[in-house]
């Protein structure tokens, strides 16, 4: 069966993307990416509301929670992207352009979808940073004169941030995998275009094997990054161990002065 | 619960009153009031002639704006048990933060502000060392340089020395001492009967929410008036 296959066509498709391809990547890219912070902020503003002395705020907050997380992320798709203009009784969602990249109404509403989404996940993740930093820290704070925002902002978020990234890369690595559903409301991101070309030829394995290798390629660039992130906000504890970059470089460098010696 | 059962205190300019006593007297309380860390229920603190954390409103008190009362803060410097520096900043990091942020001073002037408090705690070679590195002593003399960045009026110290290695707390209560005796007004809670000794003015011994006893320390130690206060200072001295 594996003869069956044609390799050239994955070959094709992993070596050589063409022009339509690489802008269905880069629309998964900067959905993702908006999305991730329109959630981001979402959540910050949810976990403050939560923490507020306002029972009405509190309350809010939590029915936010509530629906985005018990509901599916495809029928919250399909609700903002079908269901906004007719709520609202006004085009709400148009199309527009940014120069780099432009958004459909489709697009649009996709990130919204998904950023809402993502805020009721992201209440949690970021709450669990805050209290994580000791209280001392905000009394230290406000004893030297700062007011709750700014000793939020100076002393208790960047504390916090420690605890919130390694669930936020994961929140995002999530969140590239799930803008294929975006596909399903017309959206022609990396899973939109597999699907094309697989109705036309009917080449399943090449076509979702080949974009499963890209979905691989984005998930795992986002990894080094975030690793990369991790490691430097824990800049003030680490115990200066070399990494494992430098160590491999002091295995090569004798080779690497041999290599380069003068002759 | 109700851990002040009435309690009244007058410091003078250039004061240092030591407050003593049993856990669960009311002396951490107390001097969380005295910067708003606390609220009370009723009566008035006031630093320097403001009233803090309260204004007077239809000849009642209520509690005052969040600017106000951090404006408040900037006049008393407090000194905590668990030092509470900021671990993501380092040692002059730390101490510069406030003024930068809080009074507006220029960079250039807070940083050799700075440095000229770490090297009066005997720190200056820590200036770009994080807290996480720093002994407990360590950290609790740069705490004590945060908090006189900001040029306060009144010091605070909330058993300062509680949480410190034995080898350490000498230290620690040189700088206190250095401070007491250049003119600094200061309320201490603390464990440290030699401290007291050495640096106070007067001498207060609470239990149970109240002050039972207020006396220079020649006096509270060697004459002591009150029973109550006789019992806690022959079980620890």
């Amino acid at each position: 069966m594996l003869a069956s296959i044609e390799w050239g066509v994955i070959w094709e498709r992993i070596f050589h993307p063409d022009h339509v391809f690489v802008r269905a990547l880069w629309a998964t890219v900067y959905i993702s990416v908006l999305a991730q912070i329109l959630g981001v902020v979402l959540g910050l503003v949810a976990a403050f509301m939560r923490m507020s002395r306002f029972r009405i705020l509190r309350f809010l907050s939590g029915a936010y929670v509530l629906v985005f997380r018990g509901t599916p992320v495809i029928v919250q798709i399909f609700f903002v992207y079908f269901g906004a203009n007719l709520l609202f009784g006004f085009t709400l969602i148009q199309p527009a352009n940014f120069g780099l990249f432009s958004l459909g109404d489709a697009a649009i509403a996709g990130i919204i979808a998904l950023g809402l989404n993502e805020g009721a996940y992201m209440r949690e993740i970021i709450r669990a940073g805050i209290d994580a930093v000791d209280r001392g820290q905000l009394e230290a704070a406000r004893s030297l004169g700062m007011t709750h925002g700014l000793a939020m902002r100076r002393v208790v978020l960047p504390q916090a941030a420690r605890v919130i990234v390694p669930p936020l890369g994961n929140e995002f690595n999530n969140m590239m995998k799930t803008s294929s559903l975006l596909f399903f409301i017309g959206v022609y991101e990396l899973f939109g275009d597999a699907d094309v070309h697989y109705s036309t030829t009917f080449q399943p394995v090449e076509y979702f094997l080949a974009v499963a290798f890209w979905y691989l390629v984005l998930t795992t660039v986002w990894s080094l990054i975030q690793s990369r992130i991790e490691r430097r906000l824990s800049k003030s504890d680490r115990d200066d161990e070399p990494t494992f970059r430098e160590r491999f470089g002091e295995v090569l460098s004798p080779l690497h002065a041999w290599a380069t010696r003068s002759r | 619960m109700h851990v002040l059962k009435g309690v009244s205190l007058e410091v003078e300019n250039a004061e240092t009153v030591c407050i003593i006593g049993p856990s669960g007297s009311g002396k951490s309380t107390f001097l969380r009031c005295i910067n708003h860390l606390e609220k009370i229920d009723s009566g008035r603190i006031e630093v320097n002639g403001k009233l803090i954390g309260y204004r007077e409103q239809n000849g009642k008190l209520v509690e005052d704006s969040e600017k106000s009362i951090a404006r408040q803060r900037t006049q008393i410097g407090i000194v905590f048990q668990r030092f509470n520096l900021f671990p993501h900043k380092t040692a002059l990091e730390n101490v510069i933060e406030a003024p930068i942020r809080v009074l507006g001073v220029p960079k250039a002037a807070a940083i050799a502000e700075g440095e000229e408090l770490l090297e009066r705690v005997g720190l200056a070679d820590k200036r770009d060392v994080y807290p996480g590195k720093l002994s407990g002593g360590q950290q609790q003399r740069v705490a004590i340089a945060r908090a006189l960045a900001m040029k306060p009026a009144l010091m605070l110290f909330d058993e300062a020395t509680s949480a410190l290695d034995p080898e350490v707390i000498g230290d620690v209560l040189a700088v206190m001492e250095e401070l007491a005796h250049g003119g600094m007004t200061m309320i201490v809670v603390t464990h440290e009967m030699g401290f007291a000794r050495e640096a106070a003015d007067r001498v207060i011994m609470m239990d149970d929410g109240r002050f039972i006893e207020d006396a220079p320390p020649e006096q509270f130690f060697e004459a002591p008036r009150e029973e109550r206060t006789k019992q806690f200072l022959s079980k620890i001295l």
